[in-house]
């Protein structure tokens, strides 16, 4: 097999019995960037250098019969919103363009102690705000299976590094559905853990109730790894939750016995595409030929989601981006003679940042503002209780609940941009996970008629990511829609 | 909800965003159109239910007070757009009084 395909866990096997070295695995990523990085256009900057020594590490650590960490050698690239000293992190944005963290966010120190190679920075929608990635200051992303769509967002060029086979592993976050919307739509698996179970710390702030870093992967198995690897404690993030670090992979390969799995119903009627809905048709097939049972359950405010979560997201956001005021870091504006403090606040955020960011800010300071605040935000967070019980109730009688991840396959670049409140509802079977807390997963489970990937979405009560996870894997043993690569890209599928 | 050009110039005032009359009047627009469609959330009843800020009731986290090492000066001046190697400098604040 060619090295686009290989996964995590073969690269990994491979290292182990001397079959390849850190650093031919490293040269080969970089290879595979080179030669299909200009298309895709996921990465802002690889850094080589500091890879290829970092492999080269490993490898001396090998021979001299040192202890290595779980993801040693393995390449694997962040998100541009996840600080590492001394490495640019911009979020995207001319706000933070010229912005070098000083510190490793936590994740980091867990990857860097898992001798991890961290290759390079992954495009996103500015602050992590958008479904397509075309909110970048920078460049547009490209999906690897048709250049002419969008990758999903925000986390689409973690995604689509992942798809295109430049890195077996890759790292997002996920504050509405934007690790798990661009998984769907680059037919890879992607992963947002429970609430607190990842340490935010380092990760640059968009709605901070939300917000949570979690992996790309090829397949099941490598995102159990990479999950592994991130979850744990960190009293620097005061919501990071003190609770055992689980055992994602020991058992992952044992099916769960007597699974019960809840399907929404209003989730099939209006808005889904058709394809879409015959791919999850088949997937509760799949589940019933393994011996689940498929149940029924309601979570009747689910439909309010996306209205409570454009009220919430933006109005943390408004208060967390407060901070971008032109004194500590940031873009400043030149100031003209006789221009003040308050002009070099409003001129400096007016050039930094995008039309997106300042459409979030003006609905969330709208929000909070005075005569709004109860009518809007209280509002919002009564109705985000609601879903959150819904999940509860629903939990009473299911172990999981299946449904889309995405009402359509990957659509057009361009296609949404004029239409700020149907990007928005993109979102709407992701949003719900965020908003009570839960862990989810996005799973590949099918491919349209014009060869876009369809995903399946997973989710299961809070801090039971192994149950996730297990019941992914389930499906993934009994399919073949993880670990594909296009064959333009190199890989092994069509 | 239609929000009048004052509104949304307002707004822009509270959030400290210098916006230009095209920008005030398709954000005006843009936002009008997205408040009208979050106004399903009052088909919600929410009488008694209690507000909820965090996805899991946290308590306030506490740390012994113990000083321990934090960012060198020079670091977290680092990345400041003007210092003079002490402080952050921002535009003349009080007026010079003359």
């Amino acid at each position: 097999m060619s090295y686009p395909n290989l996964s995590a866990i073969d690269l990994l096997k491979a290292m182990q019995n001397g079959e390849v070295t850190a650093l031919e695995v490293t040269q080969k990523s970089l290879g595979q960037i080179e030669t299909t990085d200009s298309k895709i256009r996921a990465l802002l900057d690889t850094h080589a250098e500091t890879a290829l020594q970092a492999a080269t590490d490993v490898d001396r650590k090998r021979r001299a019969g040192e202890q290595l960490g779980r993801l040693a050698g393995i390449p694997i690239t962040l998100k541009d919103n996840i600080c590492v000293t001394g490495q640019p992190a911009s979020c995207s944005s001319r706000m933070l363009q010229n912005h070098v963290p000083v510190y490793d966010a936590h994740i980091v120190e867990l990857l860097k102690k898992e001798d991890a190679v961290l290759l390079g920075r992954a495009n996103m929608d500015e602050f992590a705000m958008g479904s397509s990635c075309e909110n970048s200051a920078f460049q547009k992303t490209h999906n690897p299976w048709n250049t002419d769509c969008a990758p999903g967002g925000s986390s689409g060029g973690s995604a689509a590094v992942v798809a295109a086979g430049m890195v077996p592993l890759s790292i997002g976050s996920d504050t509405g559905g934007s690790i798990r919307q661009p998984a769907a739509f680059c037919g890879v698996v992607g992963v947002k853990p429970t609430y607190g179970r990842v340490s935010r710390y380092g990760l640059i702030a968009f709605a901070s109730s939300l917000d949570q870093i979690g992996p790309f992967a090829r397949n099941v198995t490598d995102a159990a790894l990479l999950l592994e690897v991130l979850s744990g404690h960190d009293r620097r993030d005061s919501t990071s939750v003190d609770v055992p670090v689980p055992q994602l992979t020991a058992n992952l390969d044992k099916p769960l016995e007597g699974l019960k799995i809840g399907i929404v119903a209003e989730h099939y009627r209006e808005g889904l595409n058709e394809e879409v809905a015959q791919a999850l048709t088949q997937a509760q097939d799949v589940y019933r030929s393994l011996g689940a049972e498929i149940k029924e359950v309601e979570t009747p405010h689910a439909r309010y989601g996306v209205a409570a979560y454009y009220i919430i997201a933006p109005s943390e956001a408004s208060g967390n981006l407060a901070r971008y005021d032109g004194v500590h870091y940031g873009h400043r504006a030149e100031l003209a003679q006789g221009q003040n403090l308050v002009d070099m606040y409003e001129l400096s955020r007016a050039q930094g940042f995008g039309t997106e960011v300042k459409r979030r800010i003006m609905l969330g300071t709208y929000a909070l503002s005075s005569g709004y605040y109860d009518a809007y935000y209280l509002k919002a967070l009564k109705v985000r209780r609601l879903i959150a019980q819904d999940f509860n109730t629903a939990f009473e009688q299911v172990d999981v609940i299946l449904s889309p991840t995405t009402p359509t396959p990957a659509f057009r670049i361009g296609e949404l941009v004029d239409d700020p409140l149907k990007m928005y509802l993109n979102d709407i079977y992701t949003i719900g996970a965020n908003l009570a807390g839960i862990p989810a997963a996005s799973i590949p489970c099918g491919s349209s008629s014009d060869g876009l990937p369809i995903g399946m979405q997973l989710l299961a009560p809070p801090f039971e990511e192994e149950r996730l996870l297990r019941a992914a894997r389930m499906f993934e043993q009994a399919t073949t829609w993880s670990n594909r690569i296009p064959v333009q890209m190199g890989g092994n599928s069509i | 909800m239609t929000l009048s050009i004052e509104d949304i110039a307002k707004v822009a005032r509270l959030a400290r965003l210098r916006l230009s009359p095209e920008e005030l009047s398709q954000l005006g627009d843009q936002l009008g159109k997205t408040l009208k469609y979050i106004d399903i959330l009052n088909e919600v009843e929410t009488e008694n239910v209690e507000p909820m800020a965090h996805a899991f009731d946290v308590e306030n986290v506490f740390r012994a007070d113990v000083v321990q090492p934090s960012l060198d000066r020079s670091v977290a001046l680092s990345n400041a757009p003007k210092t003079d190697g002490k402080y952050f400098l921002v535009p003349q604040i009080i007026e010079s009084g003359e």
